[in-house]
């Protein structure tokens, strides 16, 4: 995650204040599970300290790791896209503390105001675009042998 | 020095009794001879065996040897050798080792004694290429011994270019067919109806101590206006030409130019350019051991970047097409040289537009580059233009 | 003396991880080669089997190790060796990280698995004097947590609460250890620098070197204060063989650490 997908730095002024008017500040102590694959997206957070992790159920083992998040990052984008629902599952590493958004009130906040709700989906956009291209390095397995060229 | 005026005249016989000096004094005299229908380069007994009464005629891709009346010595271009065979040759031991019982490693380093050299007959360009080699393998931080000893031992007999070949460029590259220096001794042959000679310029304390032992008479105007005339002449007749731009710069901008594809369908990445080119070093090493796996060598041999081995790096070579290996060599010689070794790497000698199988001319893809820059930054210049003018309406 | 090898006996050897062991090496005769500068390189030769370059990975007064992993017929062959066994050394070549560029900056070590090997001596030395500089980080990414290089010692920097903030992430976790799980970019955002204050020194895969690179340009480092380490085919390590070239870069003589000023353009060209 660069700086440019951190909220702070993602959001202009004007867009960032009125989004903070409605944070909560929370905390979860290390293993609190903040959602669950599968169930209904209605709110997401930023951390401020601390990780949180995103998992995967697979039967049979303990639940991978896909990626953990840390300070500035945006857990949760299932809420900005229908059907709003989670695709993995999250868990606090450590003692995290975030602040936490209503989801179904920033969607409503996003369809009275284009401009406001623009913003909103060009930084969930980018935060995406950012994953996705490290997910992509990651499945080079460019530490592996060889440069990670598949060759055993 | 004896009485060694600065110029004087060699007669054929003069020209057989400088290789014997040379010889009796234990030297090993290589020149040009005709074998297997090319002029070679190889170690000669007497002053006979040079190429007397043979000339080349040369294209891209094409080399013949066509007899001469005049009975002429020097008057044929470049073959496929350089003097690089004998100063940084194919092939060369680098050091050994051997495991004692206890698994104990010796290492020694191979210090033959190197062979004292007498180069006969070498072209301006080549001396030019020479110059080039020292820089590159002596005048860095690290100097390779076997390459420095030959080196400082050989002496260099210059002949002056008076008959260019079609594929010849080195005045575009900044030389030309005269020897201005670099050499213990340079000639410049005169065939005319004052007859066949050679007129010596001394160049070096060494050159004019030879001298001193050849029979030869003081230099006539007559035969020093031939030859100044002969190559004054031959700046003239230069096969080809590469364009009159700073190459280094042309090609820094051509990295992604399209015609590295145009040269890569006819390219057949054989290497043989490189081989050919007298300022071409790169080399790779083998570890050679024997069957009783206790005694192995280092040997170092020439490589070629046309190679796909040559840029391997753990799971495939970095330069695996053939565009991006004729870039690299290309861009090597006429650009990044120059960040690496303070000169262009190139001498215009036209060795390798001669030899090319197929026949790929380095004056013409440098002109195809220039024509490409040029038409891009065209097309850029209108664009911003074009830009200027929406702007003001 | 850089024509011949010079014979050293492995000391010690330990195995880091599955594939990659480190030597401990130290001169087999009276004489040994020139004191090396953290990021500087051997070549390294194993008898019979031929020569590789190899970063020094740690520096104590005559001894040196190298880390090396298993790739190739060398590397093999080195990694096979047992203490007592010998090898031949050139060196010290190239140039070195130049901590000195670090002083009274902020400090980012960014290591990709086996780029943590140049690294280490680097982050000795500037744990040796660490008021020289303000302060340090050192982010590691790593295929699994069991490819974490010197894993001992990294353990205890990221327990430590001491001047170095170290961090490590890996492509892939193991089930039961925790840890973060991400590329080495998404560790920057917890280390403790002032971008326009800070030198960073990156080694690792290419495409790390360049997404790491790229990050700390956004932040806002200055290019020439990114010092990045390259990888290229070597032979002679003298600037002789021609092999290592990148563009006007002959990395034997003029890397294999370069500025990113340098390097960015280098490495924007395929196949250069």
């Amino acid at each position: 995650m660069t700086s440019a997908t951190t909220m702070p730095f993602a959001l202009a002024a004007e867009h960032r204040e009125r989004l903070m008017r409605i944070a909560r500040e929370v905390s979860f102590g290390a293993g609190t599970r903040l959602f669950e694959e599968g169930r209904r997206a209605d709110r997401f957070w930023i951390v401020r300290t601390g990780t949180v992790a995103l998992d995967l159920h697979v039967p049979g083992r303990r639940a991978p790791v896909i990626e953990s998040l840390g300070q500035g990052e945006l857990v949760g984008w299932s809420w900005h896209f229908p059907p709003y629902v989670w695709q993995l599952g999250a868990e606090a590493m450590t003692t995290v503390r975030a602040y936490e958004f209503d989801a179904v009130a920033v969607r409503a906040m996003c369809a009275d105001d284009p401009g406001f709700g623009r913003a909103i989906a060009v930084w969930v956009g980018r935060v995406l675009a950012h994953r996705l291209h490290a997910a992509r390095t990651r499945l080079l397995d460019l530490y592996g042998p060889y440069g990670g060229d598949g060759r055993p | 020095m004896t009485d060694s005026p600065a110029i004087s005249v060699l007669d054929r016989e003069g020209l057989d009794a400088l290789v014997k000096t040379l010889t009796t004094e234990g030297r090993t005299v290589v020149g040009p001879t005709v074998r297997d229908g090319a002029v070679v380069l190889s170690e000669l007994a007497s002053a006979d065996q040079l190429p007397f009464g043979w000339g080349t005629r040369v294209e891209a891709g094409h080399y013949r040897l066509i007899p001469r009346e005049d009975g002429a010595a020097f008057a044929h271009t470049s073959g496929p050798q350089s003097w690089k065979t004998f100063l940084h040759p194919q092939r060369e031991k680098l050091w050994s080792a051997d495991r004692g019982a206890d698994g104990q490693l010796s290492l020694t380093a191979e210090q033959p004694e190197q062979p004292s050299y007498a180069f006969l007959g070498v072209r301006p360009c080549d001396l030019r290429a020479i110059a080039i080699q020292d820089r590159v393998l002596t005048g860095g931080h690290y100097q390779d011994s076997g390459y420095r000893e030959r080196r400082s031992g050989a002496f260099l007999i210059a002949a002056e270019c008076t008959e260019p070949g079609a594929t010849c460029f080195c005045v575009s590259m900044g030389g030309g067919p005269a020897a201005d220096n670099g050499f213990d001794l340079a000639l410049t042959e005169v065939v005319d109806e004052a007859g066949h000679r050679f007129l010596v310029r001394v160049g070096s304390e060494a050159g004019a101590e030879v001298l001193s032992h050849v029979p030869r008479c003081q230099a006539d105007v007559e035969t020093q206006t031939a030859a100044r005339r002969a190559v004054d002449a031959a700046r003239d007749r230069m096969g080809r030409a590469m364009p009159p731009v700073s190459l280094r710069t042309l090609m820094g901008q051509s990295l992604e130019a399209d015609r590295w594809d145009d040269v890569a369908d006819r390219c057949l990445t054989c290497g043989n350019c490189t081989m050919v080119c007298p300022t071409c070093f790169c080399t790779t090493t083998e570890e050679v051991t024997d069957l009783t796996g206790d005694h192995a060598e280092r040997w170092q041999r020439w490589d070629s970047c046309f190679d796909l081995d040559f840029s391997y790096l753990h799971g495939g070579p970095v330069r695996s097409s053939p565009r991006s290996r004729y870039r690299q060599w290309l861009t090597h010689k006429l650009s990044t040289w120059y960040d690496q070794f303070d000169s262009s790497g190139c001498v215009g000698c036209g060795r390798c537009v001669t030899w090319c199988p197929v026949g790929i001319d380095i004056t013409e893809e440098a002109s195809a580059l220039h024509d490409e820059l040029e038409a891009r930054l065209r097309l850029q210049e209108q664009a911003e233009q074009q830009e200027r003018t929406e702007k003001v309406q | 003396m850089n024509d011949v090898p010079l014979p050293y006996r492995v000391t010690q050897v330990r195995d880091e991880t599955a594939d990659t062991v480190s030597l401990a090496l130290t001169p087999a005769g009276p004489t040994s080669l020139a004191p090396f500068a953290p990021g500087q390189f051997a070549m390294v030769y194993a008898f019979g089997v031929g020569e590789i370059p190899v970063s020094v990975s740690r520096i104590d007064r005559r001894e040196l190790v190298h880390t090396v992993r298993s790739v190739g017929a060398v590397s093999a062959a080195l990694c096979a060796l047992r203490p007592g066994a010998h090898v031949g050394l050139r060196g010290p070549f190239g140039t070195g990280w130049e901590l000195d560029r670090a002083t009274g900056q902020d400090m980012l070590v960014v290591a990709g698995g086996i780029g943590l090997a140049p690294l280490r001596p680097l982050v000795f030395d500037a744990l040796a004097a660490p008021r020289a500089y303000g302060r340090m980080n050192l982010l590691i990414g790593a295929r699994t947590p069991h490819d974490v290089l010197y894993s001992q010692q990294v353990h205890a920097w990221t327990a430590a609460h001491g001047p170095l903030h170290c961090g490590v992430t890996v492509d892939r976790p193991a089930p039961g250890r925790l840890g973060h799980v991400g590329v080495v970019t998404t560790l920057l955002n917890g280390a403790r620098f002032e971008p326009r204050n800070t030198t960073a020194f990156i080694c690792g895969p290419e495409v790390m070197i360049r997404a790491t690179a790229r990050d700390l340009l956004q932040r806002g480092l200055p290019a020439h204060r990114i010092r990045v380490s390259l990888e290229r085919n070597m032979r002679c390590a003298t600037g002789h063989c021609g092999h290592c070239q990148l563009g006007g870069v002959l990395m034997c003589r003029d890397g294999p650490v370069i500025g990113w000023d340098r390097a960015e353009s280098l490495l924007s060209v395929r196949e250069l």
